[in-house]
């Protein structure tokens, strides 16, 4: 804190503590330049980028829902599921022209994921410094999870996953029976190839280990805790994780296991 | 009861460090951990080894010296213990122990299983106090504190400094250190006039040393004093508040 | 011998220390940069005085052997802090509290230093407060208090079991922030080694970094010890393991005199040792005994267990002894008759060595759950300690070393005999007398810190304005330099057999054994040869590992136990000296009827100040006669 009214002979003493030698010498593990703008500075600490991965991840959760609710009307047969990609289309419509709406959410989406990936890996760096020697004997961990453990781990599998899942079903470079305007067709011939249908279950497992820890974790870093709610954030996240979990392993599951056809 | 103890030696900051095992025969089970660790030394001492460096004081669990990552978990295997209130009856007879110090960039090993843990006191330096110079009080009673909120600061003050959150958490991070400092301070009555200033100096002066904290919950389990996540959704939620909200009006801008 | 000239203010007790106030000379606020102030010892007393000298604007330096201010053992105090706020509206007062500390020190005590002590009891709470000490609240958000130590007011202040904890904090976050505004240089595991004194004036202090082995000089106008009592010299004691009497023993050594070093308080109720091993004693709350009784088994060697011992079998001897007060009698008395019961064979446990508190009878009669509500978390403690739950098996207790009264010599000022020299908190003598009341620790503490010395150190500074501190390159530096770096030397070139601890586990027998809760002539005699014999022999057979350069415990140790080596021959002669049993000492000879301490008001009402003459055999005493002109002297009587 400044005190600028405050008495000081600092100017004849030049600081605090020089007898903490170790600290003296090695300076701060972790030296950070604070920017002035108000916004930057509050960028610069990791409390600040937790509170923006806690927002994304928001706004990412909303987005693999919905995405996953759109998507189940593979169930309702091929003229459903390729209505509902057209309306996406429509969206908006006739306030803004078409696309214009779905365009705008995908924006927001690449942000939210930019600001995400970006916000995780700077974390990451830090943390790498916090601890620059691991511990010599094996850890005993009592609270955090498998889960909250490999977070940096599903989360590059989901990145990874969501450019193969792009590649496969919107630009079709990754499907060879891709046939643009015929989402149906597409997504049942690309599940019904075994090493395809493996990579959807398996990121979609990835997904829900992610969810589990981050959809509580969330909570935490935006500081919304109160006693009242407390023990209903765990359930939150590990039915919200669920959720997605079953509903979007069973449409690759169904489809190469030879339930649903074309 | 035997217990073998694999114990990281290092003769100083940048020296190599290694495990050496000792074997504790007979030794009591009503023993501390810490009085294992006298005898152990008093044993070395007399074979003319020197005695492994380990940081203690009051050995009643307030002070907050002792600091020993035992099996993996800072403070051992009770949970609410701090290592010299961990007795030998709550390990296993015949078990091989590993002991190590506290790992953390903020916490430079000194010698053995001894830690230079200063870096807390530049966090409090920077703003975990209420600025009240001697002299200066009016009548205690004249603050009305609601019991809860009392109650609440108590639980967070009862913080011992000692660092098993540092230790424990998988990011070196010392959230729930200053989460439990600054949620003592702002949950008072007297200690709101610095609130949002407290806040901004402690998260930064934190960030300079220690890792970022992911909600992991492992420094709540390893605390000996048990102390709650829920202060560092406090401190995260009012540092945002304090970023993000205009606060010239209530001479709190910084 | 002289008579030492304590520099009470004249005038009506009341008025004293106002009066004081405003005749002593003060520092112009700009002037207050130019005084250099050491600071030894980061407690309660030392960093609430280095936080508030750095408040006022001078520079200080502050000097702690702990990694953190924060660590100082005023930090264990569990009970809480009196204060004559009056807040119950029971009839308390600051002349209440007055004459309650004068009247528990058993009449040894200074009142002039007392009656202050009371009057600024008062601005202690405030001050905490405003801090942010979470003390305990009424629903109304009012301050609670609570009855301690068999005070008939409700006049203590408590932050749950964790007082001690709660004030330091409060002092370390006072402390920590002048440290931020650079006005508080702090220097952490840096311990004092000697105290400098030039022309018969303290100019500094030399001391050791911990880390390094660095000797270091620290120079200023002014030398503050506030670096606790001397408990550890019994070695199995509540103090913290690193407590310890270096810092005031070698000012002692430059001239400083020690005053009553005899009077230690013993509490009774502590866990008794499980071991050989055992490295100290934890304590636990007075306010057991409120609710437990105590007794041993009727007959001595009667190995049943507690459960098989039928009331007719068992002896209830505070009960018995004692009709009126029963288990609540005070410290001493409660703590002499369970060494009664355990020398004459009748102690409980593995080791004979203890004496049950037995809860078994309030919670027939409150419930367990009225028992839990009041002592959980002491009987969680118990119950983590010795391994038995004492909701079912009664507690064993035995009483330990807590709290020594006396220390350094002081005047009104808290300035020692040695001018520039001041002395706060557990290492000077001025307030307890031979006795301490329960929740009076942290109050002096913090009163000489906050409050005494930062009003009475500018009348010695004030005439220095203009002086720079000696600097440390003189002779006067170089030779006390010289002599510590000697002495690191000297043990680290031990070749003996048996390391430090050994010795200063006899010392402690020695001493518990001798000179402990009861004292003989013939047994402090005896301690008389051995411990010279015992110093010897540390001398020619200690054994001292590693080296200086390095973080070395050991050494560090070795230093410590070889000063209580020379102190605790001090302690004994001192209580061998004071023929009349008062407070924390009680000679055997010198009893009541009643088994009560005999005073011996005629002959010992003044304060012993030893000087050290360079053969420790042979100590000067100096006397300072107490007058008693607002308390009437009494005997004390518990039937």
């Amino acid at each position: 804190m400044t005190h600028t009214q405050e008495v000081s002979t600092a100017d004849h003493r030049g600081g605090a503590d020089d007898a903490d030698r170790l600290a003296r010498y090695t300076g701060p593990p972790i030296p950070v330049r604070r920017p002035r703008h108000p916004v930057l500075r509050f960028w610069s600490t990791a409390v600040g980028k937790k509170w923006v991965m806690a927002l994304s991840g928001l706004a990412l959760l909303g987005f693999v829902l919905a995405h996953m609710v759109g998507n189940l009307k593979l169930y309702l047969g091929e003229s459903h599921f390729n209505e509902y990609a057209e309306w996406l289309r429509d969206l908006g419509e006739p306030a803004l022209p078409r696309t214009v709406l779905l365009w705008g959410m995908r924006l927001g989406l690449i942000a939210a994921f930019g600001l995400h990936i970006v916000a995780a890996a700077q974390l990451t760096r830090i943390n790498h410094k916090a601890r620059p020697v691991q511990y010599q004997s094996h850890r005993d961990y009592v609270a955090a999870n498998f889960a909250s453990r490999t977070m940096r781990w599903t989360g590059v599998i989901v990145a990874l996953f969501v450019l193969f899942h792009l590649a496969d079903l919107t630009w079709g470079n990754a499907n060879p029976d891709f046939v643009p305007g015929d989402p149906y067709d597409n997504v049942i011939a690309s599940f019904q190839r075994v090493p395809v249908a493996i990579i959807y279950i398996v990121a979609n497992l990835a997904l829900a280990f992610h969810i589990f820890h981050g959809a509580w974790s969330m909570f935490q870093s935006l500081g919304w805790n109160n006693p009242r709610w407390n023990a209903v954030r765990r359930y939150f996240a590990a039915t919200f994780a669920a959720v997605i979990a079953i509903g979007n392993i069973s449409m690759p599951l169904l489809v190469v296991t030879g339930v649903v056809t074309k | 009861m035997d217990l073998n103890l694999k114990v990281w030696r290092q003769a100083g900051p940048d020296a190599p460090g290694r495990f050496e095992t000792y074997a504790m025969r007979g030794v009591s089970e009503d023993m501390s951990f810490l009085e294992l660790f006298d005898v152990l030394n008093e044993q070395l001492e007399g074979r003319g080894e020197e005695p492994v460096a380990f940081d203690h004081d009051c050995r009643e669990g307030i002070c907050g010296s002792c600091a020993m990552m035992i099996g993996g978990r800072a403070h051992g295997p009770e949970t609410g213990t701090a290592t010299c209130q961990l007795h030998l009856r709550k390990l296993v007879d015949g078990d091989t122990i590993a002991v190590e110090p506290w790992r953390a960039a903020g916490f430079p090993i000194i010698k053995d299983l001894a830690v230079d843990r200063a870096a807390f006191d530049r966090i409090v330096e920077a703003g975990g106090y209420i600025t009240a110079p001697t002299g200066s009080a009016r009548d205690a009673n004249e603050i009305l504190v609601p019991k809860e909120a009392a109650d609440a600061a108590m639980d967070a003050a009862a913080c011992i400094g000692c660092g098993a959150c540092v230790a424990a958490c998988p990011n070196g991070a010392a959230q729930l250190f200053t989460a439990a400092k600054y949620s003592h301070l702002s949950l008072l009555p007297q200690g709101q006039p610095e609130r949002y200033t407290r806040v901004v100096a402690l998260v930064e002066e934190t960030e300079r040393w220690f890792g970022s904290c992911t909600n992991h919950g492992e420094c709540e389990k390893a605390c000996p004093k048990e102390i709650s996540i829920d202060f560092i959704a406090l401190l995260n939620r009012d540092y945002v508040k304090a970023q993000l909200k205009n606060r010239a009006l209530t001479g709190q801008k910084r | 011998m002289t008579t030492l000239d304590a520099k009470i203010p004249a005038g009506p007790i009341a008025e004293k220390w106002d009066n004081h106030k405003f005749s002593a000379k003060l520092v112009n606020p700009a002037n207050k940069r130019k005084f250099e102030v050491i600071v030894v010892g980061s407690g309660l007393a030392g960093a609430s005085a280095g936080a508030t000298l750095g408040e006022l604007g001078y520079r200080v330096t502050m000097l702690t052997f702990h990694d953190s201010p924060r660590r100082a053992h005023s930090i264990a105090a569990q009970g809480g802090i009196n204060a004559a706020k009056n807040y119950r509206n029971d009839g308390d007062s600051v002349h209440r509290l007055f004459y309650d500390t004068v009247k528990g020190g058993d009449y040894r005590a200074r009142e002039a230093n007392v009656y202050r002590l009371a009057q600024v009891s008062v601005n202690i709470i405030d001050q905490c407060v405003a801090q942010g000490v979470p003390f305990a609240r009424e629903y109304g958000g009012l301050l609670d208090n609570r009855s301690f130590g068999g005070a008939q007011v409700s006049r203590t202040f408590y932050a749950r079991g964790q007082t001690g904890q709660q004030l330091l904090l409060g002092a370390y976050q006072a402390l920590a922030r002048q440290v931020h505004l650079g006005n508080v240089k702090l220097h952490n595991r840096t311990e004092m080694l000697d105290l400098v004194v030039k022309d018969g004036v303290a100019c500094g202090v030399v001391a050791r970094d911990l880390i390094t082995g660095e000797v270091r000089s620290f120079s200023g106008h002014a030398v503050v010890l506030a670096t606790g009592g001397y408990g550890n010299a019994f070695y199995l004691s509540t103090n913290a393991k690193a407590s310890n009497v270096t810092a005031a023993w070698r000012a002692h050594r430059r001239g400083a005199l020690m005053a009553n070093p005899c009077y230690t308080q013993i509490h009774p109720t502590c866990i008794p040792a499980s071991d050989d091993f055992q490295s100290k004693l934890t304590l636990m709350s007075e306010s057991l005994r409120n609710d437990g009784r105590i007794w041993v088994p009727r007959d001595a060697g009667d190995a049943r267990s507690p459960d098989q011992i039928p009331e007719s079998d068992r002896d209830y001897y505070l009960e018995r002894r004692y009709p009126a007060f029963g288990n609540l009698v005070p410290r001493d008395v409660a703590s002499r008759a369970a060494k009664r019961e355990v020398d004459e064979g009748r102690g409980v446990g593995p080791l004979k060595n203890g004496v049950y508190l037995d809860f078994g009878a309030a919670i027939a009669r409150l419930g367990r759950s009225v028992i839990e509500q009041r002592y959980g978390n002491l009987f969680q403690m118990y119950e983590r300690i010795a391994g038995e739950d004492p909701y079912t098996v009664p507690m064993r207790i035995y009483p330990a070393v807590h709290y020594t009264m006396g220390g350094l010599w002081v005047d009104y000022n808290l300035m020692s005999n040695v001018p520039g020299l001041y002395v706060l908190g557990e290492a000077n003598f001025s307030d307890h007398g031979a006795n301490r009341l329960g929740a009076s620790a942290l109050m002096q503490g913090l009163a000489d810190g906050y409050f005494v010395l930062p009003a009475t150190i500018g009348d010695f500074l004030a005439p220095l304005l203009g002086t720079e501190p000696v600097p440390t390159d003189d002779p006067a530096f170089r030779e006390a330099e010289a002599a510590v770096g000697e002495q690191v030397r000297r043990l680290l070139s031990s070749t003996g057999s048996h390391p430090v601890d050994h010795f200063h586990r006899e010392l402690g027998k020695i001493l518990w054994d001798n000179c402990g809760m009861t004292r003989t002539a013939e047994s402090l005699d005896r301690a008389l040869t051995d411990i010279p014999a015992l110093r010897d022999e540390f001398w020619s057979d200690v054994r001292v590992l590693g080296e200086n350069e390095s973080f070395n415990q050991s050494l560090e140790k070795a230093g410590r136990v070889a000063d209580f080596l020379e102190f605790g021959e001090l302690l004994v002669r001192d209580a061998r000296h004071r023929e009349e049993s008062c407070g924390g000492h009680f000679r055997v000879e010198h009893q009541t009827e009643e088994g009560e301490a005999l005073r011996n008001d005629d002959d010992f009402a003044y304060v012993a100040a030893w000087e050290w003459t360079g053969d420790s055999a042979r100590p000067t005493l100096h006397e300072e006669p107490l007058a008693f002109e607002n308390v009437a002297l009494a005997q004390r009587s518990y039937k």
